[in-house]
Formats: structure tokens, sequence, C-alpha cells
């Protein structure tokens, strides 16, 4: 049971602290000159930075950014990549074979490459890293969702649903979806730890969320330059990011053994 | 086989042309001039008109695509707009570095990867399977761009066996390809033990042992051989995970390689550089994943090559 809790509380504290975080008065970006690099100490569990920030208070927004863009990546990435594989392989014929070139283009990039030359091009910000990162990660439920709904457009219940006339729209619905979001479920769960890590990556890179924005990529990226003083700067929010990836992997894992899915064979 | 090698072949053609298609159409959609970048805003429009008409920026853009694709045929990149110098040089002094870290970092994946996944599958459900299984996790859920800085600050900063940075002496390569390996250990521990548990049950295995042969002989003669196939495949697909994490380590250990160059030309905005990086590391992907599936298709000698051709 501890594999599902774990998880469960960890992803619920961070989920929950993302959304209560602006009515928090918090002062994430007030340098304090007085209190830079100092340690953690009883007053404050987490420190100050290079500037005298708050750490305490720079992870919190920081974990407001990682919810917002892994949860809009891994949305959009369902929605389009869901709509996208399930109408390719429903329909079959010239539609899935375009399809199917385009997925093995996209396939053809390393995906973190890509989103970091997509980012790279766009420019900084919020936005434009969920954009990056929903052009690389709708792929994979795509594919996903096409292998699923091939294998299943023969069954049964759906040659009956055909045979009384159900539109294909109704039919891919009720009687497709249903049944293939078990796997793309899963996938969405690891999809969640990859995002969290692609945002950060970026942020690292300087072509996330732009300063003072926090975002632990780059608090991460600012801490390495006073490491040996203060290495908490670096450790702090590592750990914080890793805890997360960890529970939203871990999350994955568990509804794997626990939907019984077999790991999804390559569609071709 | 001929047969499948040349259709194999064909498709990853059809994909090169696909990404370098794709890269040149991204690049040319950022808003923004390119001449506004390299003479700034406040040139002359004469001067503007004659960098335009060299660079061929005022063709149509299908023109464009087009020259580029031959150009590129010819093996010319182009020129770097931030330095002038043809950008085949530039890949030329990175790509030893990149391949390098590669190498050794997949060398290293391996050497974790091998004992954690037999241990794994042959003691299942035992302390060493649950801790093999414990570091894969970790290994998948620590990013490199934190593993990397805390490697720097225990074995360079406060050991002091390895240099901060760089590719200085034989031991730079150390830290980098530790961060890069883990990361695909991790991976291939999970592919190795499950491949091989799958493999523990077969009936051939049962006769191998009721013939006489010890444990590890059956395992490392008959078991290992076969789970070791699925696990090539695999590995050809995850590569493309290390070269995208190579840019991040390349950039936290300044590692002079194709991933840092692609840093340095995004922060300078020369996208010429960019795009012929990107296509240089997609390029190598395609063609160790052409690669991989000729191998397999080599050693496998079940797989049937008419259903496959």
């Amino acid at each position: 049971m501890m594999r599902l809790w774990l998880p469960l509380c960890i992803l619920g504290i961070w989920g929950i602290i993302a959304l209560v975080s602006p009515g928090l008065r918090l002062t994430p970006n007030t340098v304090e000159l007085t209190h830079i690099l100092v340690e953690p100490g009883q007053d404050h569990w987490f420190g100050f930075d290079e500037l005298g920030r708050p750490i305490a208070d720079r992870l919190i927004t920081g974990a407001r950014t990682s919810f917002l863009v892994s949860l809009s990546v891994v949305t959009l990435g369902l929605l389009i990549g869901g709509i996208l594989g399930i109408s390719s392989g429903y329909f079959s014929g010239w539609v899935d074979q375009v399809f199917v070139r385009i997925v093995d283009i996209m396939l053809a990039f390393p995906g973190l490459l890509l989103a970091i030359a997509l980012a790279g091009a766009l420019g900084p910000g919020i936005e434009n890293v969920i954009l990056a990162l929903v052009i690389v990660g709708w792929v994979g439920y795509a594919r996903l969702a096409r292998g699923q709904v091939l294998a299943l457009k023969h069954a049964d219940h759906i040659v009956a649903a055909q045979a009384m006339g159900a539109t294909p729209w109704r039919i891919m619905w009720w009687h497709l979806l249903p049944l293939i979001t078990a796997p793309l479920i899963i996938e969405a769960s690891f999809g969640i730890a990859s995002a969290i890590i692609a945002e950060a990556g970026l942020s690292f890179l300087g072509l996330g969320v732009q300063p003072p924005q926090a975002s632990w990529g780059s608090m991460i990226r600012d801490g390495t330059r006073y490491m040996l003083v203060a290495p908490h700067l670096v450790i702090i929010p590592g750990l914080t990011l890793m805890a997360v990836v960890l529970a939203a992997n871990l999350l994955g894992d568990w509804l794997r053994d626990w939907l019984d899915v077999k790991e999804p064979k390559k569609a071709k | 086989m001929s047969h499948f090698i040349l259709t194999r072949i064909m498709s990853a053609l059809v994909g090169l042309l696909g990404v370098v298609s794709l890269v040149f159409f991204l690049i040319h959609m950022i808003p923004g001039d390119p001449i506004d970048d390299m003479l700034g805003e406040s040139a002359l429009v004469a001067d503007r008109e004659a960098l335009r008409q060299g660079l061929g920026l005022h063709l149509p853009l299908y023109e464009q695509w087009w020259n580029y694709l031959t150009a590129l045929a010819q093996g010319d990149f182009g020129h770097s707009l931030f330095s002038g110098r043809p950008i085949t040089d530039l890949l030329l002094e990175r790509i030893p570095a990149t391949l390098h870290l590669s190498i050794i970092a997949l060398i290293v994946a391996i050497i974790i990867a091998l004992p954690l996944g037999l241990l794994a599958a042959t003691r299942q459900h035992s302390i060493f399977d649950y801790g093999s299984m414990g570091f894969a996790l970790f290994g998948i859920s620590i990013p490199n761009f934190w593993m990397g800085p805390l490697l720097i600050l225990v074995g360079a900063l406060w050991l002091g066996w390895f240099p901060v940075s760089g590719r200085e002496g034989w031991n730079a390569v150390v830290l980098p390809a530790l961060t890069l390996g883990t990361a695909m250990a991790a991976i291939l521990a999970r592919m190795i033990r499950s491949s091989l548990l799958e493999i523990l049950g077969e009936d051939f295995l049962r006769t191998a042992r009721a013939k006489g042969l010890s444990g590890i002989q059956a395992i490392f003669r008959h078991a290992l051989p076969n789970a070791l196939l699925p696990v090539l495949t695999l590995s050809g697909l995850q590569l493309g995970g290390l070269l995208g994490g190579a840019v991040i380590t390349e950039t936290v250990f300044a590692w002079p390689g194709l991933g840092l160059l692609i840093i340095e030309a995004i922060q300078q905005r020369d996208y010429p550089v960019v795009q012929a990086a990107v296509l240089c590391i997609s390029v190598t992907y395609i063609f160790v994943n052409l690669m991989t599936d000729l191998m397999y298709a080599w050693l496998d000698p079940r797989i049937n090559w008419q259903r496959h051709s």
C-alpha cells in the first residue's frame, strides 16, 4: 500500500501547494542583502540564496511553475495525441498513412533535443516551454492510442455497433475510448514525470521561465556557482524535484501493475 | 535479406528527408528577421537587401528549401552567422567530443546495468531484486542537471579527483560519463530484468538444467543471449534519450561537444548552427536505429525476411 500512498501524498502536497501558493503572501523575489547564502536553520528551514531570497518561498513558486507546465503539457498532449491516434487507427487509409509518416519523423528526433531546439527558437517564457513540450510530447500518446485502436477495432462489440449504424464518432467515443483509457493514463503518469524534468531542464539551460520567476531548474543552475560555500542551494531544489518525479514514476509503476496492462508493443 | 536491408535503408532515408525538412521549416517559422539579428535594426535598407540577396533569403521558401537540400547533399551546411566560419568545420571540431562522451557513457551504463539486471531476475523478489530495481527507479528519476553538479561537488570540489569541467586529461570524462550513463543504466537494468524473467520460464532452459548444466552456465550460455536481443533494439531507441541528455550534461561540464555547441548557438541566435547540429545528432540517431534493426535481424535467425519486407 506504501507504493500507492507515498506517491499520492507527495503529488497531492505538490498540487495543493502549487494551487494555493498565490494566496500565501510569499516573497520569493525579495532581495535581503543581510541574508545572502544563509544556511538552513531553525527560523528558516531552507535558508537563503545568493541574493538573500528565501529558498522556501522560491521552492513553492517553483512548484507552481512545474505543476502548471507538466499539467498543461500532459493534458494537451493527451488531447491532441489521443484524438489523432484514435482517428488514424480507426479510419485507416491515407489518413493513417500520412499520420504514421509524421509520427515516424517526429520519433526520428531525440525528444529532449527537439524540445531544446524548439524552446531556443521560440524564445524563453513559460508558454513557449509548454508549446515546445507539447509539440514533442503528443507523439507518444498518439502512437499508443493508434496501436490500441488497431488491436481493438475488429472486436465483436465494435462490429456490432457498426452494424447497428453507429457513427464513427459515437464508436470512437463510447466504444473505443473507454477501453484504451487505462494505458493512456499510465502513459500520462510517466508523462508528468518527464514533463517536470524537461521543464526544469529547459530552465536549467536558461530556455525556460525567466528570472526572477523561480523554477526548480533555474534554482539549481544559479546554485551551482556557489556550490562550494552553500551546497544547500543546489541540494534542496534537486531533492524536491527528484521526490516529485520519483512519486510520478512510482504512481505510473503502480498503475501499470494494478491495471495489469502489458508494456505497449511498438505499433508498426 | 538484401530486400529487407534495402527497404529498411529506404525508410531511413525517407525519415532523414522528413527530419531535414521539418528542422528547416521550424527554423524558418521563428518570428523575427535574421537580417535584423545580423546587422541590427538601424542598418541601411541597401545593406539589408544586399545581405538578403547574398544569403538567398529573398527567394520563396520552397526554393530556399531546395537550395538547402542540394547544398546539404554536397556536405555544405552553410556558414555560422556569428563567427562566419563554415558550419561543417564547427561540427567536425565538436563531434569527437560527443562521440567520446557517449561511448564511455554507454560502457558505464552496460557495466552497471548488466549485473543489476541479472541479479534482479535470477533472485526475483529478493533483497537484490528490490535493491536493483530501487536503484533503477532512482536512476530514472534523478535529472542529469542535478546529478552532474552533485558529482562535481563530491568528486571534483571535495575529493579533488577529477577536473570540474572541460575535456583536459584522461579522467575528465569520468564525471560526465557517470552522469549520462546512470539514467541509461537504470532503463537498461529494468529491460534486462524483465526480458530475462520472460526467458527463464521457457522450456529450453528447463531442458538445459535437466541435462545437467549449472544455473550459471544455463543463464550465461542460454538465457542471456536470448534475453539481450530485445534489449538491443530498445537500447537503440534509448540512445535518443542519451543524445538529448548529452546536451544538458555537456552544458553542466562545459564538455566541448555538439550539445554545448547547440546551447552556445541558441544563445547567439546562430540558427544555421543550431539547425546543423540538431540535424547531425538526429542523423546519428536514425543511423544507430537502422544499425540496431539490421543487427537484430542478423542476430535472430527467427526473423522472417519475407514478412518484414
